[in-house]
């Protein structure tokens, strides 16, 4: 048989997604999210050695909605991240394998970077207010 | 390994150390950010000369060349197993290495550069 259309074993699309799974890739999809992020704070950075007028373009881009949207993605792959890296090293210690213990660590991650985005930007929110 | 069977493509020794630099970063990362997230939130909608005199004092700069030591180099193995994992060994393989490392080395250089001209004065 030609080697391009050989048949292929049933892959990722014949399982239920779990928990389990979903977190799993979300660490890398957030981790490949946090290089564009990185990209904006390297960018920020550039512009705020550059001058008052550089950085005044960098600071009406992030002001704008849009640009709030993307900090508020970034911020919550941040937190993700950090969060479900925190479980990875729990794991790589040795601990948590039980299988309960892997769900309420589970959700336990999501509840967490929710709670901590919200944290992060009512904190954001309330500087922006008090000027200067 | 089956007998009579090359060996697997890929260096041995080099595949524990790039384990264990990846969790140490991770590690390093946990306090980084802890720090970064509220500064950052701190500074939202702040003036050029307010953002710059906070970049400017010596603690900060260091915390934040440290953070982005740190950062570019987990990103740099996480973006590598990520490759190495999804993009087929060949030319796309290795083209797709090369523009990774050249994005993330430009970009550190970069973000280096721009926090020592402020720390500096410059």
């Amino acid at each position: 048989m030609p080697k391009g259309k050989r048949p292929l074993s049933p892959h990722l699309q014949v399982y239920r997604p779990q928990l389990t799974s979903t977190l799993s890739i979300f660490h890398r999809i957030t981790g490949v999210a946090l290089f564009a992020g990185m990209a904006l704070l390297v960018t920020w950075l550039l512009a705020a050695g550059a001058g008052p007028g550089p950085f005044a373009v960098a600071q009406g881009l992030l002001g704008s909605w849009f640009g709030m949207v993307v900090l508020l993605g970034f911020s919550f792959a941040l937190f993700f991240h950090l969060c479900n890296g925190v479980r990875h090293l729990v794991w790589d210690a040795g601990w948590g394998f039980e299988l309960p213990q892997v769900y309420a660590s589970g959700w336990a991650v999501v509840v967490v970077s929710v709670l901590l985005t919200g944290a992060a930007w009512a904190y954001g929110l309330t500087m922006m207010g008090g000027g200067s | 390994m089956s007998p009579g069977s090359a060996p697997p493509p890929g260096s041995a020794p080099q595949g524990a150390g790039h384990w264990w630099v990846q969790r140490l970063t991770a590690i390093a990362l946990v306090p980084l950010t802890i720090w970064f997230v509220p500064s950052m939130a701190m500074l939202a909608g702040k003036s050029h000369g307010a953002v710059v005199a906070w970049l400017g004092a010596p603690l900060n700069a260091m915390l934040m060349a440290s953070l982005l030591a740190v950062t570019f180099t987990h990103l740099w193995l996480g973006l590598e197993s990520i490759i190495e994992d999804y993009v087929h060994a060949g030319r796309r393989h290795i083209g797709t290495m090369i523009a990774m490392k050249i994005a993330v080395a430009g970009m550190a250089l970069a973000s280096f550069f721009a926090v020592a001209k402020i720390a500096f004065g410059g």
